[in-house]
């Protein structure tokens, strides 16, 4: 038996900022779920089931949150899960909420992420001493900042790329109402200047830390058909893990990645990636992310992603847009930053992105990963239902 | 089998609270010795309150005082108060229905003894002498033996000086233990030799070890000495002081692939300026007297490793 389509009909985000002081946590997931409600004009009563999604409970210390958000989420007497997959956990929350429809178990379901990073400190909570081992490291920076110089190393790229990439993620963001950083006096220059955190990333090529959550409302055929905008379509979606250290482990281009994408584009049809699909929303936490992703995900042969970077192909308005609402790089509630590319994505089908909208894109990617670069979740939404 | 290492392990953190409208006139009432509930849809009073209906998913902020007088619903015999609970002598945990609640709240009754709870008593709060809007402004329940029940003044939960957000500090102590194998990879480390595991299967050196190989999935045991000395596959130059670390910046972060081993281990590199570090240059590990791990690895001297040797470690 064939697996139902699934649609988006529903997204909601919260305006994310480095502190909601107004909110509690269920006030914030709350704000978004609304949200995605209001665009599907969907009641809490259409929904089947809840699916929420976070990064580690000690980024807020709050232990097994879903259990106190189910009032909040309008989940009493429905069926509630929690998925964690580390940074890639907003992807992986919309795929399990994907494949309940896709298995036709439900045909509503409200799927949502949140983090609160304001109530505690991410970089804490990632850097725990550990008893007979040295200290020598604190928060995700340090950690990939020796990747990044491997890429560097491997593909000869000028080192003026990743500022490339922070300087077009952030004037993205300014287009995006819901994006955190709005940094409206940003120059090439200033992100240049700033100053080297963990060499060779600088201040400015870094993500921020956020409060914020995003909600989506997927459905079948039917609920799709009673839509009242525009519905975004699964064609594809997919993840894949991998041990964090291994021998023989590519950090740069994570076997798993490669594996997860090609799942996705099989499921889809796609057979040339950088010809067939209009605009890509990536999980670039830290700015050499772009091509080094656009080489994982099969947009760029490798060694060959910065080139696409660095020609302006990824600009807003170039042939493949990359990371239209600013990226993780301007938004960072981590648990959420997952969703929020998924969410992009289908916001751009929809023809519902607003000012970064890109004009007619018909097939996009989302994209998020997690941990030591070991999960990896993938979803390529259309404006068509798929073929059948 | 060599004994296996233990060390205490804790995890510890103030974390915030931004409390919202609910949670907010909650505790800002208990300062004021006001305890309020919030009415839900079907006309049940919730204390403590919530911010959304269960029953209609509904926000909800429509506040009424209840009285600080209640009936025990059910309880369990605390005989061994630990830290940071409401009291320090044995207590029974309450869940305490309070006049004018359909919900109960759970709080610690100051009672001689097991024999002195039952469900069904009669109980009044008894305040905290300092409060702040905090829960802990409850300092406990006490039995309450007078038929009166003080009739709640009807406040409507709207205060001066409202308490936004509280800080919920969290502990959790551990017992850690690295396990078979890298406690053998640290007891070697204080004879000053790095050792690491191979895989029975794809035959590849792990160090440091842990036990198994994560791509076979199998039981690792064939010990394997490597080093001292490696080569710098790939590193960072850390430039942010964080707060939990007593290194001085800046500082390289370095991966080191020791001889013989097929991954990289990380390390600081010391011993030469940090802007001349660079992929390749071979180094070696610096001890430290008592040290549980060497303290920083240097340059050896020799050439600098060609890339093509240790590209597919980086």
């Amino acid at each position: 038996m064939s697996k139902e389509p699934v649609a988006v009909v529903g997204i909601g985000q919260t305006k994310h900022v480095a502190a909601r002081r107004d909110v509690s946590i269920a006030g914030l997931v709350r704000e978004a779920a609304q949200r995605a409600l209001d665009d599907a004009e969907l009641t809490w009563a259409d929904i089947d089931a809840v699916v929420i999604g976070k990064a580690p409970d000690f980024f807020e210390g709050v232990m097994m949150p879903e259990l106190y958000l189910a009032d909040a989420l309008g989940a009493v007497g429905k069926p509630m899960l929690r998925v964690h997959t580390a940074g890639s956990v907003g992807g992986s929350t919309a795929l399990v909420a994907t494949n309940l429809i896709a298995g036709r178990v439900h045909g509503t379901v409200l799927t949502l992420a949140y983090e609160k990073q304001s109530e505690s400190n991410a970089m804490w909570g990632l850097s725990l001493p550990i008893p007979f081992q040295q200290p020598l490291l604190a928060g995700a920076g340090g950690f990939f900042a020796p990747h990044v110089r491997a890429y560097m190393r491997r593909t000869a790229a000028p080192d003026t790329v990743g500022s490339l990439v922070a300087y077009k993620d952030r004037r993205n963001a300014l287009k995006n109402p819901y994006a955190h950083l709005h940094e409206h006096d940003i120059t090439l220059e200033k992100v240049q200047a700033s100053p080297m955190l963990w060499d060779p990333i600088r201040y400015s090529e870094t993500c921020p830390s956020s409060d914020g959550a995003c909600a989506m409302v997927l459905t079948d055929r039917v609920g799709a058909a009673r839509s009242p905008r525009p519905a975004a379509w699964l064609h594809g979606g997919a993840m894949r893990s991998e041990p964090t250290m291994f021998a023989g482990k590519d950090c740069v281009s994570p076997q798993a990645g490669k594996d997860c994408a090609a799942d996705v584009y099989q499921q889809a049809g796609i057979t040339d990636p950088r010809r067939e699909i209009d605009a890509v929303e990536m999980y670039v936490p830290f700015s050499w992310y772009e091509p080094m992703w656009l080489e994982n995900l099969g947009f760029a042969a490798e060694g060959e992603g910065w080139k696409l970077t660095e020609s302006g192909v990824t600009e807003l308005d170039g042939d493949l847009p990359v990371n239209m609402s600013g990226g993780v790089l301007s938004t960072n509630p981590i648990g959420a930053s997952g969703m929020i590319r998924f969410a992009e994505a289908a916001l751009q089908v929809r023809g519902q992105a607003g000012e970064h909208q890109v004009d007619g894109v018909r097939r996009a990617l989302g994209h998020a990963y997690g941990g030591g670069s070991q999960f990896f979740s993938m979803w390529l939404v259309g404006a068509e239902p798929p073929a059948s | 089998m060599p004994e296996v290492l233990k060390a205490p392990l804790v995890v510890e953190f103030p974390f915030t609270r931004s409390l919202g409208p609910v949670q907010s006139a909650f505790l800002t009432g208990l300062r004021e010795r006001v305890v309020l509930g919030v009415k839900t849809g079907d006309g049940r009073t919730l204390v403590p309150p919530v911010e959304y209906d269960p029953v209609t998913s509904e926000e909800i902020r429509d506040l009424v005082e209840v009285a600080p007088t209640g009936t025990v619903t059910t309880w369990a015999w605390n005989h061994a108060p630990r830290r940071g609970q409401p009291l320090d002598t044995p207590f029974a945990w309450v869940l305490v229905r309070l006049d004018g609640a359909d919900t109960s709240l759970l709080h610690a009754l100051d009672a001689t003894g097991p024999d002195a709870v039952h469900t069904g008593m009669r109980v009044r709060i008894r305040w905290a002498e300092e409060r702040s809007g905090a829960i802990t402004d409850i300092a406990c329940f006490e039995p309450y033996d007078s038929v009166e029940t003080p009739e709640p003044a009807g406040h409507d939960g709207r205060f001066e000086d409202m308490v936004t957000g509280i800080v919920a500090p969290a502990r959790l102590d551990y017992t850690y233990s690295p396990g078979r194998a890298q406690s053998g990879y640290i007891n070697a480390l204080s004879d000053r030799r790095i050792v690491g595991e191979r895989c029975p299967s794809c035959r590849k050196v792990y160090v440091p070890p842990r036990g198994a190989c994560p791509t076979c999935g199998v039981a690792t045991v064939e010990e394997v000495e490597v080093g001292p000395g490696g080569t710098v596959t790939t590193y960072c130059i850390v430039n942010i002081k964080a707060k939990n670390l007593d290194i001085e910046v800046p500082y390289v972060y370095g991966h080191i692939a020791l001889d013989g081993a097929d991954l990289a281990l990380h390390g600081r590199i010391g011993g030469i300026p940090y802007d001349q570090v660079r992929m390749g240059l071979r180094v070696e590990p610096v001890w430290t007297d008592g040290g549980r791990y060497p303290d920083h690895y240097r340059p050896t001297g020799e050439p600098d490793a060609d890339y093509e040797t240790y590209k597919e470690l980086v």
